[in-house]
């Protein structure tokens, strides 16, 4: 068996002294992992950090052998990545949960090129809240690929597609303005950029990533005794700060 | 083939770094050989360093005295603490002679694969040492890493309330290094971190 194809690095885990085992997002064969011999020497670490888009190989004698991946760097999203803390945190935070949630060798080519796009737009942007918002529908994007798609095209009480402002948290259908307001409190708010027009800010991002780590946890992870991954906590946690800074808490 | 002495010897030798069962085999043999020269010094200088060595309570370093010699120095600079994240980054800047501060050493990164959480890293007793007043710099050589960027992130942060400095060592072109084989990253890094001349 033999293949080559394009991968995201998620994960690198040390296999005796000098090998390690790499998980990559591919486009044609989903989350998949291989040995990579000297991958674990610190000559092989730029390589095979986490959000590196690589060109790969891999090799195995039966499909479901571990296999080999043979590599070369293609764009190197990590690196340029390490200076800014949310930046940096957007990158891992969307790696730890492609590598929690998604089964491995299914294929998810709309996913995968969603999140290449959100990498190039992660390390392109001129600010956090350009792809902030990104961020947010890429998540969107991950439930939807997983099979817990938000229904945010109308409204789930009067049916009407405009004046959308509710997400309940039970279906993950949209409510409108008029239906939703008497149990504002019991519902999410959706983000504003969700129309394509609104410009997001940093406040509006933060409500879109409650929104989307609620239908995570509920949905995704817990039904696998999971918890959302600690990347994920701590980049929110960072949006969150900056959100209260900049005055939109 | 061996007595269950030697086969022990050879099963703890192949637990260290570098050595597999065969080159444990053929150390083992060497050691052997070599017993008065070789064999018992090995094992009178293991025997003293599990009975004498010990972690520095203040910064985490190894060494016979606690504090260790370094945060015991008297020439040392106190107004630098320079984090890293194992006692070998902080031989290596040592062997280096470019700074003569102190150090912390934080005992891993961040790492949620590994399980690792800020709770398990020495964090809270490095904020606790740069709230000193005699501190005014904290330098973090973390690798150039996503899990050790990420760490020196999170150490940032938790040193906001703090009135130190906090600075990180430049990331860009290593000495001998040439432009033709460097990645992009690496040249991103370079291109931004430029200065004048």
């Amino acid at each position: 068996m033999d293949w080559s194809d394009q991968g995201i690095v998620l994960t690198r885990r040390h296999h005796g002294e000098a090998a390690a085992i790499v998980t990559l997002l591919t486009r044609e064969h989903g989350r998949h992992a291989g040995l990579v011999r000297g991958g674990g020497g610190k000559r092989a670490a730029a390589l095979y950090q986490s959000g590196n888009l690589l060109a790969a190989r891999w090799r195995g004698r039966l499909s479901e052998h571990l296999g080999m991946f043979t590599t070369e760097l293609v764009q190197s999203f990590a690196a340029r990545a390490l200076d800014d803390a949310v930046r940096l945190g957007g990158v891992s935070a969307a790696c730890a949960i492609l590598e929690a949630t998604l089964p491995e060798r299914e294929p998810h080519a709309g996913l995968f090129d969603a999140t290449l796009a959100l990498l190039h737009s992660i390390d392109s942007a001129p600010d956090a809240a350009a792809w902030g918002a990104e961020y947010v529908r890429w998540e969107c994007i991950c439930l939807g690929e997983l099979g817990f798609g938000l229904d945010l095209e109308s409204c789930a009480v009067t049916g009407e597609r405009g004046d959308l402002a509710y997400v309940s948290p039970r279906t993950g259908r949209a409510v409108s303005s008029t239906a939703g307001t008497p149990y504002a409190e019991r519902l999410f708010k959706l983000p504003g950029f969700f129309d394509g027009v609104t410009a997001p800010e940093p406040g509006a991002i933060a409500e879109g990533l409650r929104l989307t780590g609620h239908f995570l946890e509920r949905h995704v992870l817990s039904p696998h005794g999971r918890r959302v991954p600690a990347a994920r906590t701590r980049f929110v946690d960072r949006w969150r700060r900056s959100a209260t800074i900049s005055g939109n808490p | 083939m061996t007595g269950p002495e030697i086969e022990t010897l050879i099963q703890l030798l192949a637990k260290l770094p570098g050595l597999g069962p065969r080159s444990a085999r053929r150390a083992a043999l060497d050691l052997l050989k070599k017993r008065e020269t070789l064999l018992k010094p090995l094992a009178e200088a293991l025997d003293l360093a599990a009975e004498r060595i010990v972690t520095c309570t203040t910064c985490g370093n190894l060494d016979t005295i606690d504090p260790c010699s370094i945060c015991a120095g008297a020439k040392r600079d106190v107004s630098q603490i320079c984090v890293v994240e194992e006692v070998a980054d902080l031989w290596a800047i040592e062997r280096s002679a470019a700074f003569r501060g102190r150090y912390h050493v934080l005992g891993g990164v961040l790492s949620a694969l590994d399980g690792v959480g800020p709770e398990d890293l020495s964090i809270a007793r490095l904020v606790e040492r740069a709230s000193a007043s005699e501190v005014k710099e904290i330098i973090l050589a973390m690798n150039a890493t996503v899990e050790g960027q990420t760490t020196a992130h999170y150490v940032t942060d938790r040193l906001a309330g703090t009135q130190v400095q906090v600075t990180r060592l430049a990331h860009g072109v290593p000495v001998g290094g040439e432009l033709d084989y460097l990645d992009d990253g690496t040249l991103t890094a370079a291109l931004r971190a430029r200065r004048s001349v």
